[in-house]
């Protein structure tokens, strides 16, 4: 109750430290993660799903990167570089590639081989089949891969306010230090919320741009996968949250 | 490294209280995620609402999970018990899917065998489906076992005793040597983890061994998925 009427307070939607401003905030360093580990993931993912070179090095490194603790690398290059916005933003960029680049390149290869070849035997360019066969009916899996990284760096920036920056977590630690416990539990609500909000836009988003052709497809698609027993886990799983 | 030598002690023991909050969950997520798989199994409106459920409770970020719990179970905001709770919501939400998949692993031709033969359904889930749907378990356990490792530390904001206190300490006192040792046993903690449920695996599976020639290709891409799957969980 105390929770609630703290985010209903309307102190606490106005001036440099309100909800709308962090809200903000929050999104602005997601959204600077995202763009760079994009730009390096995609067109890696891209890549090594259609031509399958690099796999076992990704795969390595992917599973190298997951091991790696979140909050120790933010405090390590907090430490080494200035707790200024781009170092905790690189070491968000470094925890957010590997499941994009998982996701591209799982999407790419899990694309029908017959549909690729079909498309290489009627004249079509390397490039045309990446970006007109592969892609679109790759876009699936990829989805999931997305999701995941969006989901990630959305829960991983309330860390960065411990460093200390802004963004939500800064309702949490704040409410931390000044035992304030309606303050970090509202700070986690907003969290959480921002968090599923985001999700389920992510997933209109996927079912408005996944091709109408796939969609009718949908339930013969994973009867397919499902007679793999060992592709059988990786729909489902990549799938997320989709409901 | 002077530094590690000298600090071995605290170390060896946040590594311990590390280990403690990392394993018990894996475990109870373990237990309940059978059980639920199962049921979930063979009722199809139960199994949708297993996944959509799992796949909500995983978007939920661990921080603020770690917070929101103590209000709902009444404990401290200290109490190691939020972390356990918190990781095996986390341990269920992952371990469900990779269950439910698990037991679509095996062949339905081998359950009707198994019913041909007269094996009663206890019987014959303890000693065909059980153990044939192991790969596929082992697979998500293994997810688990990182994640939760890496997630542990994400307490140590709250102050909850484990390896990531090495970070909190270390950003106060402006010290990057502990940072550093803090990273790596972390690491060497998730990848020690790792080989015991390889080993353990392979001990358990002995069959996979011989009939591994067959289709090479698919486990990794399994792996690979398992890799983008596991990162909401990660995420703190």
């Amino acid at each position: 109750m105390d929770t609630l009427a703290w985010i209903a307070d309307p102190l606490h939607w106005t001036g440099s430290s309100g909800i709308p401003v962090r809200l903000l905030e929050h999104l602005q360093y997601s959204g600077l993660v995202l763009v760079i580990a994009a730009a390096i993931a995609v067109p890696a993912g891209l890549y090594i799903g259609h031509t399958g070179r690099g796999r076992v090095v990704a795969v390595a490194v992917a599973g190298a990167l997951r091991a790696l603790p979140t909050l120790g690398l933010l405090v390590l290059f907090a430490l080494l570089a200035g707790s200024s916005l781009m170092p905790p933003v690189w070491a968000l960029v470094i925890l957010t590639v590997p499941p994009l680049l998982a996701g591209t390149y799982a999407g790419i290869s899990s694309v029908d081989r017959a549909v690729v070849d079909a498309a290489r035997a009627m004249g079509m360019t390397e490039l045309q089949i990446l970006f007109r066969v592969e892609l679109p009916n790759g876009l699936q899996v990829m989805f999931g891969g997305v999701r995941t990284a969006v989901l990630q760096v959305i829960a991983t920036v309330s860390v960065v306010a411990y460093l200390p920056l802004g963004g939500l977590g800064r309702y949490l630690f704040d409410g931390l230090a000044l035992q304030d416990f309606p303050r970090m539990l509202a700070g986690s609500l907003l969290i959480a919320g921002l968090a599923i909000v985001v999700d389920l836009i992510l997933a209109a988003v996927q079912r408005v741009l996944l091709s109408p052709g796939l969609k009718t497809d949908l339930r013969g698609g994973q009867k397919a996968a499902a007679d793999l027993p060992a592709a059988a886990p990786a729909p489902a799983a990549v799938q997320g949250g989709t409901p | 490294m002077e530094w590690f030598l000298a600090n071995s002690g605290m170390v060896m023991g946040l590594a311990g209280q590390h280990l403690v909050l990392a394993l018990i969950p894996m475990v109870l997520g373990l237990v309940i995620s059978i059980p639920l798989a199962q049921v979930a199994r063979t009722h199809p409106a139960l199994r949708s609402v297993v996944v959509t459920a799992s796949s909500l409770l995983y978007t939920v970020p661990s921080l603020a999970l770690f917070i929101i719990l103590p209000s709902i179970l009444g404990t401290r905001i200290l109490d190691p018990l939020n972390v356990i709770v918190a990781l095996t919501i986390y341990a269920v939400a992952l371990l469900v899917r990779a269950a439910l998949d698990a037991f679509d692993s095996v062949e339905e031709d081998l359950r009707q065998a198994a019913i041909a033969m007269g094996y009663k359904p206890w019987l014959r889930f303890v000693q065909i489906d059980l153990p044939l749907s192991l790969p596929v378990m082992f697979a998500g356990l293994r997810v688990v076992s990182v994640s939760n490792i890496s997630l542990v530390s994400v307490a140590a904001l709250l102050g909850v005793g484990n390896l990531g206190m090495l970070f909190t300490d270390g950003l106060q006192r402006n010290f990057v040597t502990e940072v550093v040792v803090g990273i790596i046993a972390i690491l060497v903690l998730a990848l020690l983890m790792d080989a015991v449920l390889v080993v353990l695996e392979r001990l358990l599976t002995p069959w996979t061994r011989a009939a591994k020639a067959s289709g090479p290709a698919a486990p990794s891409a399994a792996s690979y998925l398992a890799d983008a799957n596991i990162h909401t969980g990660a995420a703190p």
